[in-house]
């Protein structure tokens, strides 16, 4: 069981309406608890490689299993419970600013159904895994960039999922924040949340010394 | 640091031990969460939130939802208020349908004598009030008086008119159906050759009950569809203005009826809230109505006066608020909430 992996692509073309082939093929293995990047041009399919992952596409060819579990075989109405484990976070962090980072990182507590009392204590834990806890109150206009980027890491940490998605995470910031950025996906990763970072960031990924998986043109580059 | 993480796997999940995975099926997943207290109350708590959180959002923003409410408002009160009415005026008319009268035409060999005596003999029964007698003689006089015919009448041998018992109903009789009854035993009595009940005006005025309530119940329809696309229109702007979040909370693994629910708490509250100002409309109307009609009735030494709405007219607005406010938001949810998908 612990040698599955914990995403698994195998020969999975999307074509989009209009012919766009965003991914050809492309097959690869990501192990649990494992870290990786996901690196290429503007345009070689690293947001559509998420989107599979997050279900919000369907792949044309090829199957997808996360968690040893055949995506295909989720119905729409199945796709919210799947999406509870895994944790996204997004370049423009999508944070809903008519509500307190309290309420932002909760949301998604709610939303799975987490007794009302459980869910303070749950909030905080993350706000304080990335440094906020004493912002918990304001509004995240008032937050850096990097901040803001904080508060969506912890909402998508929240629920404790085993899968933390990002994509292009630094896209927005300084190299000095993006790298307090990657050490904290690296501290998640290292309690045994399998994460996988789409960044065109090359500096940054290079001594970050994990594995890289190199997409061009909808193509899986190996090496 | 670790611990922190694996600590807070939720112990009820029991695939998620040391290493975190992926294992439920998802329908079993959603079934066992429905079923854990922790969620059922967290359902509830979320309702119970979202129904307050809605109508906040309402207030919020005072002057456009009163002005929603108001049409509602308005189109809840036209048909109420007819309704109200008719109901007034129906009664009205109940009263009146018992005093009509019954008169006995008696057949013209029957001696006025004996038909003296049959009129004190109906006069004694419990449904009949009184009783007044008119003798050929006396019809004669009045039918000359009254039809002008009296130079033709003359040139006749005798007397064509019969006696006729004119009968009023007691007071316990009181709608056509028992007038009906009174009149079809008095028509059996031996001697009578006919009936007539001044019934004809009563069953016509109902006749236009009947039509003005069929009309109140159209208006009430077509207007009950205005509500439902009035909040429906509402409620799509409300989710335009909210597609951020919607899309947002999609992501984080929103079912469709969690997405909804906001939704159709704010229709819900567009009807209830709209069926109570329609409400002090109805009453404000009669209020303002109450005096000309206690002077008309006054003026017709009738003791009527303008009943309002009851209790259960009061419960049947605010429930038929509610329901077209959720059904209207129902609508629009339907068709403009299930396709914002996250891209």
């Amino acid at each position: 069981m612990s040698n599955d992996p914990m995403i698994h692509f195998d020969r999975v073309t999307k074509r989009y309406p209009g012919g766009f082939e965003a991914l050809t093929e492309v097959s690869f293995k990501l192990g649990r608890g494992e870290m990786a990047f996901l690196t290429g041009h503007s345009g070689a399919g690293k947001s559509t490689l998420l989107k599979l992952i997050m279900l919000m596409e369907r792949p044309n060819k090829g199957q997808i299993f996360v968690g040893g579990q055949n995506l295909d075989r989720f119905s729409r109405r199945q796709i919210p419970y799947f999406r509870r484990h895994v944790g996204v976070v997004f370049q423009n962090h999508q944070l809903l600013f008519d509500r307190t980072v309290f309420d932002n990182v909760a949301l998604p507590l709610e939303i799975a159904g987490v007794a009302p009392r459980e869910i303070g204590r749950r909030v905080r834990a993350a706000l304080d895994k990335v440094g906020l806890l004493k912002k918990e109150k304001v509004f995240p206009i008032t937050l850096s960039g990097g901040e803001q980027q904080r508060v969506g890491i912890a909402r998508a940490v929240v629920n404790k999922p085993p899968v933390l998605l990002a994509d292009e995470p630094t896209g927005n910031l300084d190299p000095e924040l993006s790298e307090e950025i990657m050490k904290l996906f690296q501290q998640f990763n290292q309690v045994g949340v399998t994460v996988l970072i789409a960044s065109h960031d090359l500096a940054l990924i290079s001594h970050m010394r994990h594995r890289v998986i190199r997409l061009d043109h909808g193509q899986l580059q190996i090496g | 640091m670790k611990d922190a993480v694996q600590r807070g796997a939720k112990p009820s999940q029991g695939n998620r031990r040391s290493q975190p995975a992926i294992n439920e099926t998802p329908s079993r997943q959603g079934a066992s969460a429905g079923l854990e207290q922790s969620s059922l109350e967290a359902y509830f708590s979320h309702h119970r939130q979202t129904a307050k959180s809605s109508l906040i959002r309402l207030f919020s923003t005072p002057l456009s939802s009163l002005m929603t409410w108001l049409v509602i408002a308005v189109a809840l009160a036209l048909p109420m208020g007819l309704l109200v009415l008719l109901t007034n005026v129906t009664g009205l008319t109940a009263d009146l349908e018992g005093s009509s009268r019954i008169s006995l035409y008696m057949k013209l060999d029957v001696e006025d004598q004996a038909a003296f005596q049959l009129s004190q003999e109906i006069k004694k029964r419990a449904d009949v009030d009184s009783v007044h007698f008119i003798n050929r003689v006396e019809a004669l006089e009045e039918f000359k008086s009254i039809s002008g015919w009296g130079d033709v009448l003359a040139y006749l041998d005798n007397n064509p008119l019969p006696s006729v018992i004119v009968v009023q109903p007691d007071s316990s009789v009181t709608n056509a159906g028992q007038m009906e009854t009174l009149a079809k035993s008095l028509g059996e009595t031996p001697g009578v050759e006919s009936v007539q009940v001044d019934l004809q005006w009563v069953k016509r005025l109902n006749a236009l009950f009947e039509v003005l309530g069929r009309s109140t119940l159209a208006i009430a329809l077509l207007l009950g569809v205005a509500v439902i696309l009035i909040i429906g229109n509402t409620i799509r702007l409300a989710i335009e203005n909210r597609r951020d979040e919607i899309l947002v909370v999609k992501l984080v693994g929103g079912t469709d009826p969690y997405v909804r629910r906001p939704f159709l708490y704010t229709g819900f509250w567009y009807g209830v809230v709209g069926a109570m100002l329609a409400w002090l409309l109805v009453n404000g109307a009669l209020w303002w109505l109450s005096g000309p009609v206690n002077q008309m009735a006054s003026l017709y030494y009738s003791r009527f006066q303008l009943s309002g709405l009851s209790l259960e007219a009061t419960g049947l607005l605010l429930v038929v608020g509610a329901f077209l406010g959720c059904a209207g938001a129902w609508m629009a949810v339907k068709r403009h909430l299930d396709e914002i998908e996250p891209r």
